[in-house]
């Protein structure tokens, strides 16, 4: 396979500049952890920084909180859901819920804003994915909390208490929506911890929740490093656990909370097979590999990170591929224009290198995107690896960055097979004509989402989340209920 | 009956990938009764039968899983149909390991028998009523389908030597698991006397084995191994329950704890515990 494109006619085409404003947004210089309904600095009074990973600059200071400060979370979280939560009525829950997703909407620009300057993606994602399904998440659940009866869990299914809710950093306001959202609605109070380099639009959503006047303590915020989110999970008048994250980190609190009744849902890493059969269509394929693996980055646990490709159509399909992949227009987040932004952290930064790294020496041919890369920030240009064998550390452990493996397979059984090579089982993708074909390769696939002609789609009616090491249950849907419910 | 006649005793054996199998070990173990009256030898499991097990279970998987909801519901329908017709052999057995009056041990095959037969009902049922379409906002189809976790682990409880076992690994069988059970140690024969049952049931080899022996012999073996999706810890201790699920986690396995209520058959929770939600967006267009 030929690792160099031939040229696009569409190369030489310049855009100017569109740079979104950063004054629909104003970033406060700190902020303090939300607690029982109010912004309060953490006990130690030790503070960190949030960077902007497009530029490095210090965005604002955030507090730093202990297990003091968890405590007095969960403490406050406990006395809504005795005092006011757990008592009121699913409609008035409800309520609640749709005057938060409406004021998402109203803030919605605000909100792209915060979220692409403290995480690095570009505005057209935060703008167009990240705000929108956030709001969309809290409007569906919201018409749940009074038809709980209804779900398919019997009669009278009951809410599980305090949740502790710890969240990534690849889909910071989504995600904490994904985990608010279903819990207020069954009833539950809520702790959420944003993940240590992307706190901000957590913070503008806590404003959000006073707006909408909920009361004291039912959604309470801390924020911190890997030590808070041990802190909540150890917390021993905590009822559930959610956790979105890495394996290695899922593994370690399934294991600390072997002992005890805490619930537990995790919703970890993927290693996605994004399979392409000779009768796909080929530009709408090339078109959804691209959002299947550079989508965010490739921050994405369900990302396309494997491509299997049957033998037959591998190079032209790559051909089309990497020309693709030149075009992609890699740089300043806050340009419309934008289709890659900026690593999250120079600590991913680093990952991302140590297995492209592992690519070149264990024998994989690499293509690097062309485009030129800003001087500041973290930075990774689009990357193709060809000649993946499946014993590859790119073919087997999460990149969880924009570098794609590309495998090839003759026949259907080989590539169900290939796909599930792998102690992962989040989502793949199947591109092919053929229906029949389709539902067989889905039926097959160990895989808790499958995208048939598309890939990376998120609703809030659909549920998502991963079977064998991508975790168990699951978020988004009626199924996402569950997890919030002692049933 | 001449009283002279020397009875012929019977050994039960291991259930494992279909075939009825002495311990690899060469070793059992003598079953008492609620009385302390002798019973039977039992073959003593191994380690190694639990791993033979665990790779017999993943042989059969896919073919269970893929074989139609219709088909899983008759072999299972079939089960029913064995336990009933050899019903008298269940209830001396269930008198014998329980110490319960013969009245009491009929009530106990008669309700074993019966969830068999409520199982064997819901295995083409189950995808209706925990899957759907979903209305995304979107030109997609959208459809959530329940699929088997896959090779399902099940400490059988200890006591309730029969209904126990039926209420453990009917289950995960229904939605199209295959099942490692390790068997109650001191009560271990119904269990294997069903065990026997499903070898004319038409179960495909594998899709049931039964692994008899020391509980903290072979539990450990299959609460870590890699190939096993799920654990049901019903028949553990506490202290076993835990350090049997802190082991589960290296693999992310799902680990199904026992609580008060969990036999309540409306709240579905021991079908939906070893049950993966398998979601499918397909693209609408002309």
């Amino acid at each position: 396979m030929s690792p160099t494109p031939p040229p696009s006619k569409l190369g030489s085409l310049e855009y100017a500049p569109a740079p979104e404003s950063r004054s629909s947004a104003t970033i406060a210089a700190h902020y303090g952890l939300f607690i029982n309904g109010s912004f309060r600095e953490a006990s130690s009074g030790q503070n960190f920084a949030s960077i902007n990973p497009a530029t490095e600059e210090a965005l604002s200071t955030i507090s730093q909180a202990n297990s003091a400060d968890v405590d007095a979370a969960v403490v406050s979280a406990r006395k809504a859901y005795d005092s006011v939560w757990s008592k009121m009525p699913g409609a008035e829950r409800g309520k609640y819920l749709y005057r938060i997703a409406r004021i998402i909407q109203e803030r919605s620009r605000e909100l792209a804003v915060v979220e692409t300057l403290d995480n690095g993606k570009p505005i057209r994602e935060s703008r167009d994915v990240d705000v929108p399904t956030a709001a969309a998440h809290f409007f569906y659940y919201a018409g749940w909390a009074d038809k709980l009866e209804h779900a398919g869990f019997g009669p009278r299914p009951q809410p599980l208490g305090v949740a502790g809710q710890i969240i990534p950093w690849n889909f910071p306001l989504l995600m904490a929506a994904w985990k608010l959202a279903p819990a207020l609605a069954t009833g539950n109070t809520c702790v959420l911890k944003p993940a240590e380099t992307t706190s901000l639009s957590a913070m503008v959503l806590a404003e959000i929740l006073q707006q909408a006047d909920l009361p004291p303590g039912v959604v309470n915020i801390i924020t911190g490093d890997g030590s808070t989110g041990a802190a909540l999970v150890a917390h021993p008048d905590v009822d559930k656990i959610a956790f979105t994250g890495s394996t290695e980190v899922g593994r370690q609190i399934q294991r600390s909370l072997a002992t005890t009744t805490k619930h537990l849902t995790l919703e970890l890493g993927g290693k996605g097979a994004n399979i392409v059969f000779d009768d796909a269509p080929l530009d709408e394929t090339v078109e959804g590999i691209i959002d299947g693996i550079f989508f965010n980055q490739g921050h994405v646990c369900c990302a396309g990170s494997r491509l299997l490709v049957q033998e037959s159509i591998a190079d032209d399909l790559l051909t089309r591929l990497l020309r693709r992949v030149d075009q992609l227009r890699v740089g300043d987040p806050m340009d419309k224009n934008t289709d890659v932004g900026a690593i999250n952290s120079a600590e991913q930064l680093e990952r991302i290198r140590v297995l492209a790294n592992a690519g070149d020496e264990e024998g994989a041919t690499r293509y690097t995107s062309s485009c030129e890369l800003p001087k500041k920030g973290y930075w990774f240009a689009p990357t193709v690896f060809s000649n993946v064998a499946q014993t590859h550390r790119i073919a087997r452990e999460e990149i969880f960055g924009p570098v794609l493996s590309v495998l090839t397979f003759r026949t259907p059984e080989e590539a169900i097979v290939k796909a599930n090579n792998t102690t992962y089982g989040l989502a793949c993708g199947v591109w092919s004509e053929k229906g029949s074909r389709t539902l067989w390769a889905a039926q097959r696939l160990r895989a808790g989402v499958v995208w048939a002609n598309t890939y990376n789609r998120f609703d809030p009616t659909s549920p998502f989340g991963g079977v064998r090491e991508s975790g168990f249950g699951r978020e988004g849907g009626r199924h996402g209920l569950e997890g919030y419910l002692d049933v | 009956m001449s009283n002279n006649r020397v009875a012929v005793m019977k050994t039960y054996k291991l259930l494992i990938g279909g075939e009825f199998v002495r311990s690899e070990s060469g070793r059992s173990y003598e079953v008492q009764g609620a009385d302390g009256a002798f019973i039977a030898n039992v073959a003593q499991g191994s380690r190694k039968d639990v791993r033979d097990a665990v790779v017999a279970a993943r042989a059969a998987q896919s073919r269970w899983q893929n074989a139609t909801a219709y088909n899983r519901g008759q072999v299972l329908y079939r089960l029913g149909e064995m336990a009933e017709s050899r019903r008298d052999e269940l209830v001396n057995q269930v008198i014998a390991a329980e110490g319960l009056s013969a009245t009491d041990a009929d009530s106990t095959v008669s309700a074993s028998i019966d969830l068999i037969i409520y199982y064997a009902g819901w295995s083409d049922k189950v995808a209706q009523v925990l899957g759907g379409s979903n209305p995304v906002a979107g030109p997609f189809f959208n459809f959530s389908v329940p699929a088997p976790t896959g090779v399902i682990g099940v400490v059988a409880p200890t006591e309730s030597s029969l209904l126990g076992f039926v209420q453990t690994v009917l289950p995960p069988l229904c939605s199209g698991n295959t099942v490692v059970v390790v068997a109650s140690e001191d009560r271990p024969i119904p269990g294997l006397l069903l065990g026997e049952m499903s070898a004319t049931a038409d179960f495909p080899g594998g899709v049931l084995n039964i692994v008899s022996g020391r509980l903290d012999e072979v539990a450990p073996t299959l609460a870590s191994h890699e190939d096993v999706d799920g654990l049901d810890l019903t028949g553990a201790s506490p202290e076993q329950a835990g350090e049997w699920a802190t082991a589960a986690a290296e693999s992310i396995k799902r680990v199904f704890v026992h609580h008060a209520g969990d036999e309540s058959l409306s709240s579905l929770r021991r079908l939906r515990a070893f049950i993966e939600t398998a979601t499918v967006w397909h693209t609408i267009g002309q």
